[in-house]
Formats: C-alpha cells, sequence, structure tokens
C-alpha cells in the first residue's frame, strides 16, 4: 500500500519535472557535444550523440524547448517555404506525417543543420547546436502521428491550420 | 543635466511636471486626513466616559467632508488629466516597440532626416514634445520613464501613444513596468535629452550605415559569417537579421543587454561570450566562440560608432 | 404524529442526550470524511487557510530575501516568476477568501442562532474541492511546474504562444476549483440568513457579521462567475486552440482583463466586508456598546457591495482606453472611499469615550484603524488617472494593496481569531504572547512596507526578480527584508499561541467577553446541535438586552435532524425543516469532480468521460432516502 502511494506520487513528480523544466543554459561543452551525430552514408538516419540521452531527451518531450523550437520555427524563415507547416510552393509540407528523408529526430537535425538537395538550405551557422535540436524537435512534433505528453499550442497569429495540440495526424490524410 | 536617474518625484519633462504638481497637494491634503482620524482615536480613547448620548452631527459632517474632498479630487485629476492628451503640432514622432526583452526604437523619416531604427535608447531634442507610438511585438509590455511622464501599456492588436516634451537635459532610465516574463526585470532602456543641434547630428550619424573600419575587418567577417548576423542587423554590412536589435551604432548607445550593463568593451565581450548568465532565458543563444573570435569581434563591435 | 418525540418539557440534560443521538458525527475516520457539521468544516477550512497563509509567507520571505540586495543570487528568473505568482495566488485564492468564508460557515450559524448551515452536504463538498485545489496548485510548483504568469495571468503572456507546458493551466484550473468551493459557500450562507434566522431576528436586528457576510456572499455570486469564465477561456484558448484572446483572429487582449478585474476589484472586497463585520464586532463588544449608527453601517455595507462593481476599470488606466471613460471610473472609484469613510467614522463614534478593554482583538482593531486609514489615502490616490500613471505596477501599488489587505483584513482577521478563539476550541488564547506577536505583526507590518512607497515613487517596477546596483534601491529594500523578520516571528508567536492555546489555555466558559451576540449564548465550543433549544431574539444585541435566561422556540423533533425556517424580512417561524445526514457523497463528488478538472487540463476529453462518475457520484448524492417533507 505504502510503496503504491510512494510509486504514485513519483510517477507525476518525476514526470512533472522533467516536462517542465526551463533549462534556459546548456553547458557549453554539453551544447558542443550535441553535435555529435552519427550519420549513416546514405545521408539519412543515423544515431544522437550520447549526451542527447543523457539529457533525457528534452526535444521532443520537455514542453519549453518545443516551444522554443516553435519560436525559432518563425523567427528563421521557415514559413518562408514550409508555411505553418502545409508546405508551399517552395517547400513540402510537414504537417502530412510524410518525411522525405525518414521521421528520426537526427535525421531531421541534419536537415536543418546541413541543408537538403532542392533548396534546403543549411542552418549551421545561423543556430547553435541546441537550438538545431529544438527546431528539428519542433518539426518532427508538427508531422507526429500521435499527440506528445507536451506539445506547444496554437500561436497569436491568424490561423492557418489547427494548433499543434489537435487531434493527432493520423486522421489527416497520408498522401504524400 | 541628470544623470541615469529613475524617480517619479524629479521630474525632467513637462508632463511629470503636471503630475508631481498634482502628487504632492494629494499627498497633504490626505495625510492630514489620516493624521486627523488617528488624532480622533486617539482622543476618543483617552476621553473619560460620561456622555451617555453621542450626537450623530459629528459624523454627518465628515462624511459629508469626504464627499467634498472626493469630489474636489475627482476634479483635480480630470483636470490634469486634460494637459497629457494636448498635443502640440508636428510633434517628432518615435515608433516603440516593445519586444521580450528589448526595445525597439524607430525614427520614421522627416523631412530630409532619413528614418532608421535603433535599441534601447531614445534620444530627445531638448522642449520639443514627441509622441511615441507604442506597439508590442509579442506580450503585453508598459512604457515608463518615470522622471518624464507616467506609463503607457503597449498592447497587442492596439496602437497606443504617449506624449512628452522633456524640459531638462539629461539621462533618465526607463523600465517595462508590465510583467512580460523571464527577463522583465532586465527590460530597461535609457533616455537621453540634448540639446536640439546635438540630436540633429546624432540622428544624422545614426541613419548612415556602420562605419567601415579596416582594422576589424576580422570581426566583421567572423559576425557575418556566424549566428550573430541571423539575428541582427549592421546597416552596410551583410547582416540582415530582424529578431534582435539593429546594431549598427551599438557602441555610440548608452548601455547593452537593454540597460543591463553599462557599454564599454569588456561590458561587450562578456554579454557576447556569456549572455545566458547574465541575462538568464534572453533569446541571444550562448554562441561557442574561441577567443580570437570573441576578440575580433569585440574589436569590430566597439568600433560601432 | 404522536409517536414523534418533541424536546417539549424535556430536562436539559435529557434534551441534549436526545440532540447528541441525531446529531453527533459518527466516531473514527469515516466520521471525519463523512461529517457535514458546519462547525467540524468551518474549524478545518480556517486551519487550512492558515496553512496556505504560512506557505505564501514562506514564499514572501523568499522573495525578500532575494531583493534584500542587487543582483540577488537566491532565486533564479523562472523560479522567482513562480514564487511571485504563487504567493499572490496564494494569498488570494487559498487563503483571504477562503479565510473569510470559512469565518462565515463557522460563525454564521451560531450567529443566527441556528444548529447548522443551509446545504450542509453543500459545504462538506466544498472544502473538500477547495483543499484539492489549493492541493493541485502546491504539488504543481513542488513538481516545477507551478504557474509563472502572475497571479492575474495576463495574456497574451499566459496563452499558448508565450506559456509553454501546464503552468498556466494549472493556475487557471486552481480558479475552478476555488471558485466553485467559494460560489458553494455564498449560496449557504445566503439562504442560511435569509431563512433560518432565529425566530425575532428580523433583519434590523442581525449582528453586523452577519450583515457582512450576507453582502460579501451575494458580491461572491455576481463577480466570481466572471473569473470562471476568463479562465476557462483561457483553458480553451491553451487547450483547443479557440481564440478568445487572439487579436490576430479577432480575440481581444484587453477582454482578458476586463474579465479579470471585474471579477478581480470586487474580490478585494469580498475580503475586506467580512473584515468591516470583524471589526464592527469586536468594537462594539470591547466597548460595551451597540455600533454607533447601525443602519449607517448597513447601509455603507450594502453601498460597498454595490460600488464594487463599478470600478475595476482603475486596474487598467495605462491601458489607453477613452480618457474620459476612465475619468469616470476615477470617480467610482474614489466614491467607495464615502461609505467606507462612514463606516470608520461610526467606529470613531462607538469608540468615543467608550473606554475600551485593550485586549489582544482590540488592540488588532487599533492597528486596522492606523494601517488601513493609511492604506485607503493611498488608494484614492491611485483611483486618480493622472497619478495611477505613474504609481501603477510599482512597489506603491504593492505598498498600497498591502497596507489595504493586511491591515484592512489580515488584521481585523487575527483579532478575530483571537476573539472567537474560545468559540473554536473552548479555550483562551494566551494574553502575554497575543501582545507580543501583535506589537511584532503590526510593528514589522510597517517597517517592511512603509519603505516601499517610496521605492515605488523612485521607478522600482513590480514584479523584479533584482535590479542593478547603480539603482538607488538597495537601502529600502534591505530594511524592508530585515524587517520582513519580525513581520514573520510575529506571525511564527501568533501560530504558536494558537498552537499551544488550543491545548493548554485557559478554559473560557460560553461567553468570556461578555459579547451581545448569539454565539455567546451556548457553550465553548458549541456542541455539534449548537443551540439545544432554539432561542428567540428581541433586540440586536440579545445577551446585553435580555440578561439570564433567553427566551426559546420549543415543539422540534428529537428523531431527526430538525432546524426552524423563518421568514425573509422579520424571521416569523413559518416551517421546521429537517437539516441532512452525514454522508460520504460530498467527499466522493469532490474527488471525482477534481479528477475531471485536473484531467481536463490535458484534454478536452475529460469533460466527457470524466462528467460520467461526476453525474453518478451526484445521483447516489442526491438519491431519495423517504425523508419526509418540510412541517409547517
Amino acid at each position: 500500500m505504502r510503496r503504491m502511494l510512494l510509486l504514485a506520487l513519483a510517477v507525476p513528480l518525476l514526470q512533472g519535472c522533467k516536462r517542465e523544466t526551463r533549462d534556459l543554459r546548456p553547458d557549453p561543452p554539453v551544447a558542443a557535444a550535441l553535435d555529435g551525430v552519427a550519420i549513416l552514408p546514405i545521408g539519412i538516419g543515423g544515431r544522437p550523440p550520447e549526451v542527447y540521452f543523457a539529457l533525457g531527451k528534452p526535444y521532443r518531450t520537455n514542453a519549453y524547448q518545443l516551444s522554443e523550437g516553435k519560436r525559432l520555427y518563425a523567427w528563421f524563415g521557415c514559413p518562408q517555404c514550409h508555411g505553418q507547416g502545409e508546405g508551399t510552393a517552395r517547400g513540402p509540407a510537414l504537417l502530412d506525417g510524410w518525411w522525405n528523408y525518414g521521421p528520426g529526430l537526427e535525421t531531421i537535425y541534419l536537415s536543418v543543420r546541413d541543408g537538403r538537395p532542392g533548396g534546403m538550405p543549411a542552418f549551421r551557422s545561423r543556430l547553435t547546436n541546441d537550438q538545431l535540436w529544438q527546431l528539428a524537435g519542433y518539426v518532427q512534433q508538427l508531422g507526429a502521428y500521435s499527440g506528445g505528453a507536451a506539445a506547444p499550442s496554437r500561436d497569436d497569429a491568424p490561423p492557418t491550420r489547427p494548433a499543434e495540440n489537435r487531434a493527432p495526424a493520423r486522421f489527416a490524410p497520408l498522401e504524400p | 543635466m541628470k544623470e541615469a536617474a529613475q524617480s517619479a518625484l524629479a521630474p525632467g519633462g513637462a508632463e511629470a511636471a503636471t503630475l508631481l504638481a498634482l502628487f504632492w497637494p494629494v499627498v497633504a491634503l490626505l495625510g492630514a486626513i489620516w493624521l486627523a482620524v488617528l488624532l480622533v482615536a486617539a482622543l476618543g480613547l483617552w476621553r473619560r466616559p460620561g456622555q451617555p448620548r453621542r450626537p450623530g452631527w459629528p459624523v454627518g459632517v465628515a462624511t459629508a467632508g469626504t464627499v467634498l474632498v472626493i469630489i474636489g479630487l475627482t476634479f483635480a485629476s480630470y483636470l490634469a488629466t486634460r494637459p497629457l492628451s494636448a498635443a502640440a503640432e508636428a510633434p517628432l514622432v518615435v515608433q516603440i516597440q516593445g519586444r521580450q526583452w528589448w526595445w525597439q526604437v524607430a525614427y520614421p523619416a522627416e523631412g530630409d532626416a532619413p528614418g532608421f531604427t535603433t535599441a534601447n535608447e531614445l534620444r530627445l531634442p531638448l522642449g520639443r514634445q514627441v509622441r511615441l507610438e507604442l506597439a508590442a511585438g509579442d506580450v503585453i509590455h508598459s512604457f515608463w520613464v518615470p522622471n518624464l511622464a507616467g506609463k503607457q501599456d503597449l498592447i497587442p492588436g492596439r496602437d497606443n501613444a504617449l506624449l512628452l516634451t522633456p524640459r531638462e537635459a539629461g539621462i533618465y532610465r526607463a523600465q517595462c513596468a508590465e510583467f512580460c516574463g523571464l527577463q522583465h526585470a532586465r527590460m530597461a532602456l535609457l533616455v537621453m535629452v540634448q540639446p536640439a543641434e546635438e540630436f540633429a547630428r546624432w540622428r544624422a550619424a545614426q541613419a548612415a550605415p556602420a562605419a567601415e573600419p579596416a582594422l576589424a575587418a576580422e570581426g566583421r567577417r567572423v559576425f557575418e559569417a556566424r549566428q550573430c548576423s541571423a539575428c541582427h542587423t549592421v546597416r552596410g554590412s551583410t547582416a540582415k537579421g530582424s529578431t534582435g536589435p539593429d546594431l549598427t551604432h551599438l557602441a555610440s548607445r548608452g548601455s547593452i543587454g537593454a540597460g543591463l550593463l553599462p557599454m564599454t568593451r569588456g561590458a561587450l565581450a562578456a554579454w557576447v561570450a556569456d549572455p545566458q548568465t547574465l541575462k538568464p532565458g534572453n533569446n541571444m543563444p550562448l554562441v561557442p566562440l574561441s577567443s580570437d573570435e570573441l576578440q575580433a569581434l569585440t574589436d569590430f563591435m566597439a568600433l560601432l560608432q | 404524529m404522536s409517536a414523534q418525540p418533541r424536546d417539549t418539557g424535556l430536562d436539559g440534560a435529557a434534551l441534549d442526550a436526545a440532540l447528541a443521538s441525531v446529531w453527533s458525527a459518527r466516531p473514527g475516520l469515516l466520521g471525519w470524511f463523512t461529517t457535514v457539521d458546519h462547525k467540524a468544516i468551518g474549524r478545518r477550512y480556517i486551519a487550512t487557510a492558515f496553512l496556505f497563509l504560512a506557505l505564501g509567507g514562506v514564499l514572501a520571505l523568499l522573495m525578500r530575501w532575494q531583493l534584500a540586495q542587487p543582483e540577488g543570487r537566491l532565486l533564479g528568473p523562472d523560479r522567482f516568476n513562480q514564487i511571485f505568482t504563487m504567493h499572490g495566488a496564494t494569498m488570494m485564492f487559498l487563503f483571504a477568501v477562503p479565510v473569510m468564508e470559512a469565518v462565515g460557515v463557522y460563525l454564521v450559524p451560531l450567529m443566527v442562532g441556528t444548529r447548522n448551515i443551509a446545504f450542509p452536504r453543500l459545504n462538506a463538498f466544498s472544502y473538500w474541492v477547495y483543499l484539492f485545489g489549493g492541493a493541485l496548485l502546491w504539488i504543481a510548483f513542488l513538481l516545477d511546474m507551478g504557474p509563472d504568469v502572475g497571479w492575474f495571468a495576463y495574456v497574451p503572456l499566459s496563452g499558448p504562444q508565450y506559456a509553454p507546458g501546464k503552468r498556466a493551466d494549472i493556475w487557471a484550473q486552481m480558479i475552478t476549483f476555488t471558485e466553485i468551493a467559494a460560489l458553494a459557500v455564498a449560496v449557504e450562507i445566503v439562504v442560511t440568513v435569509f431563512k433560518q434566522r432565529a425566530p425575532g431576528m428580523s433583519l434590523d436586528r442581525m449582528p453586523l457579521f452577519v450583515w457582512a457576510m450576507l453582502v460579501t456572499s451575494f458580491v461572491v455570486i455576481l463577480a466570481m462567475p466572471a473569473v470562471v469564465l476568463a479562465s476557462t477561456a483561457l483553458i480553451l484558448d491553451r487547450l483547443v486552440g479557440t481564440q478568445f484572446f487572439n487579436p490576430a483572429a479577432g480575440g481581444d487582449v484587453l477582454l482578458w482583463q476586463h474579465l479579470f478585474w471585474f471579477f478581480g476589484h470586487p474580490e478585494v472586497y469580498i475580503i475586506f466586508i467580512p473584515a468591516v463585520g470583524m471589526v464592527s464586532t469586536i468594537l462594539s463588544t470591547f466597548c460595551r456598546r451597540p455600533i454607533f449608527g447601525y443602519t449607517a453601517m448597513v447601509l455603507a455595507l450594502v453601498s460597498i457591495g454595490l460600488l464594487a462593481f463599478g470600478l475595476w476599470v482603475h486596474h487598467m488606466f495605462t491601458t489607453g482606453l477613452p480618457r474620459l471613460g476612465e475619468s469616470f471610473f476615477t470617480a467610482s472609484s474614489m466614491a467607495i472611499a464615502v461609505p467606507s469613510g462612514l463606516q470608520i467614522f461610526c467606529w470613531l463614534a462607538t469608540l468615543w469615550g467608550a473606554r475600551p478593554r485593550m485586549a489582544v482583538p482590540m488592540l488588532y482593531v487599533l492597528a486596522f484603524l492606523f494601517t488601513f486609514v493609511l492604506g485607503g489615502m493611498t488608494g484614492v490616490m491611485v483611483a486618480s488617472v493622472p497619478l495611477d500613471t505613474q504609481l501603477h505596477d510599482s512597489y506603491f501599488v504593492v505598498a498600497h494593496f498591502h497596507y489595504v489587505l493586511i491591515g484592512g483584513a489580515v488584521f481585523p482577521l487575527l483579532g478575530a481569531i483571537h476573539y472567537w478563539f474560545p468559540k473554536l476550541s473552548g479555550r483562551m488564547m494566551s494574553e502575554r504572547l497575543g501582545r507580543w506577536a501583535w506589537g511584532l505583526v503590526f510593528g514589522g507590518f510597517n517597517l517592511v512596507f512603509f519603505p516601499m512607497h517610496i521605492l515605488g515613487l523612485w521607478g522600482m517596477p513590480r514584479r523584479v526578480y533584482t535590479y542593478q546596483p547603480e539603482l538607488p534601491w538597495a537601502g529600502l529594500n534591505l530594511f524592508s527584508s530585515l524587517s520582513a523578520a519580525l513581520l514573520a516571528l510575529g506571525f511564527l508567536l501568533f501560530f504558536w499561541n494558537a498552537w499551544r492555546s488550543a491545548r493548554k489555555g485557559e478554559m473560557a466558559g460560553p461567553d468570556p467577553w461578555g459579547a451581545p451576540t448569539l454565539e455567546w449564548a451556548t457553550a465553548s465550543p458549541p456542541p455539534p446541535w449548537n443551540f439545544s433549544r432554539i432561542p428567540v431574539v428581541e433586540s440586536v444585541s440579545p445577551l446585553w438586552d435580555a440578561p439570564g435566561e433567553l427566551k426559546v422556540a420549543t415543539g422540534l423533533r428529537l428523531d431527526r435532524r430538525e432546524l426552524v425556517l423563518t421568514s425573509v424580512m422579520a424571521a416569523e417561524p413559518e416551517a421546521r425543516d429537517s437539516s441532512p445526514q452525514d454522508s460520504i457523497w460530498p467527499f466522493l463528488a469532490a474527488i471525482v469532480t477534481s479528477v475531471m478538472l485536473i484531467w481536463s487540463i490535458f484534454s478536452p476529453w475529460a469533460v466527457v468521460w470524466g462528467s460520467i462518475p461526476v453525474v453518478a457520484a451526484l445521483i447516489l448524492w442526491f438519491w431519495p432516502r423517504g425523508t419526509p417533507e418540510d412541517e409547517s
């Protein structure tokens, strides 16, 4: 009984701590290590650096990191080609769950960092490593098949699409 | 000349003077009433019992007196409000946008003088009325230079304005007065009131693109190639970012980091090296720079006069 | 009918035994969860509210520590923002309003001479909902999920784009919890006052505290829906992407402020009006004379309650609303000084030459006069549009509202706790400790908060987590922070005094102060049935005007919980009514309601699935159990 109670207390405790912490200043060595993604030779897929796991994979589960990603998405010109995720003539949609280079977070990170053929520019020199992860986390969240535990919500702009924490994307058409 | 003052009790402008002229009499009147109440209470406590009937008329008179005081104060404050919104002819217009957590200050073109954008510093000519057009870039902020005027909020979706008439040259400090998130405490702005000729000179200098110092070419290269240029503009270089403050004439300003540190070479280097320790949570990331890069960058920025 | 036992002709001991068998709560833990006795719930409510006062006070000390010197390093901005939000939210929503209502829950039925509050199960439900709401906020805070958007949660800072995570939702849902609790109590008090007064207690014989609670309850009923509406709209904006407050989509940022302050300003009076009742009660008892100008006092209370709804805009003078409209709100804000002033003059007239007995409650009344009148004066200043543009959102306002809320409400409350402690516990609070605590609280308070007026005029804005050494604020801030230790010590002494006196205090007897109102006509603490026989009232000070035995009403049944219903105006006896039995369902209903409300922060589907157990619990709660109808 007492153990159950402790467990019942500990679960929300751990969950709560993780999803709401605001890590405002990543340690410089940690930030530097975040760049160490091992890439498969084809340039798609790979393994995130150890430190990403040591941090507890915050870029998909932490509300603050996701909202920072969302801010960067708007600030760094992503909407010019991808719209609010629905895509434009210049760039593919991000909402539909169809990833040209696979759905892995490390792949999205690489796409943003190094750019991709067909017009996707490299953001290596525009963003810092942790910002690249934040942006990648947000972009992955945009096209996720299921709602996450932490999600940013609609922004204070004219709405062009449903908010990110709407019903999951599986209800959207899946054609590329 | 007033130095970096931030006080409602030392007006340097017509509006703040109007407010202070209302403030002291009101304080005196209300203070007197407060003391009178305490005095009556003390007398009442000391007074010997004996009077069986307590007549009602003093209560009636005191209440009537309250009504009169209230009516008087209402009219006084209405009258004091009127000059605050009396626009003179052709005021200087400055557009201020509050951002998390800094101020964007834009001087629109006026006559032959071209327009330009700067940040965290408002320079005003002495004696001329200014109309500040206040807008919010993200959340609600509030613009408050206590020495010059009362505050006015900057609200998303609304266009607010504030009239100022500086009457005394000096440097006044303004600070955001509406809670706006993590760094609400460090969102200040220096208001420098200077004689008209000096202001005109400053204005012309600000409108020009950044100087081209050969000495700091390496720093400029770092600035353009690294993350700096993604958010900041330096007119005359390839840096055209618009989400951070315009840095074209950074070194001519009185402070960096929105009133955080005085403008010195050391403070510049410290700020660039670790903005997240000095102002945790602000939107400038900690960019990893080698010491050579930092040195060159600081050289470059210190020359952005 | 003749089979029903009546209380006619029974002697004291037999009557009490018969009453005890129907009114007593079950012993043990189950009894603790099922009781609907307004005294048990009121005591619990008061104790919980004071616990939140202590927690909020600790947060205040942390803030004072952080601000004691420039560039303080104790707290970072993120933690500081959570702490000042929690301090405000705890003090306003979990302490001030609930404690005033709790004192009402405990005292109003006693003062009007009835045996339980109206809707006693709703009362139990209200307490549990309040407790769970407070626990939600504080557990979230301990999990680093505490709201960090200010107790006023202005959009867009609290909106979906700028407040990531669930922090703001927790604030908004905590509002729902506390407002459900407050509305429930308000309804109970209105009905208790209107229908359950002792025979003969016409409206003009009601104690002023009861009047104050009546007015407060109406203000609660009219004001709270605005904030529930606003916080629900905020949750919808954040959870399902509605656009209530998004200017880009036709919403309005200022709409939030209007709704919030339409509640928020009356909130201040919800806290202050009961305090007025406490001051009147204490003053009358210790001066040994009725309050001067009873009718004027009642009219002043009612007009404060009405005017409270006409001045919310003075919180928004700097938002750029039309100047003429703002001037109207200047007039209405200042107008509230008239009834407040009238009350103060009436109190002074009561005090005049009365040579009151200077016990601790009376000392708190004097502290109230000193502090509240000063806070009222600065209130007149912030009501003036031009002055407010300088004072708004500066430390001057921090000083002002602490003078009004601590001076105007907490001092009377502390006095009231000393005054009614015998009725709560059966024992007196220590006079000596009480005087020390009074001195420390009163002195400490003024030393902490008076310098803040000056800091505000020197340009120090509110809600800053630190300030720079170049600014001239360090000295006064340090002084204020050091004085905070005195204030904290005073409160500590008060708590120690209450704790110790509840166990070892001198026994009080039914009426230790020689007070005039009905709650002193029964034992201390009162038995579960309050009055063995319902008293009959013939004046506003029944215990003074009818020394010795009060007249009583007889003929009530003894086989069920029964009380007397009277008419609204003249309190003529109208009917005998049964008062509900103990029940576990209010507790269970509060649990399922809390589950639904907390779940609905995370998913809109909670409203659908979560309401099923709520409906089930309510059906079982209200399931007819063959209780006979009222008898006239």
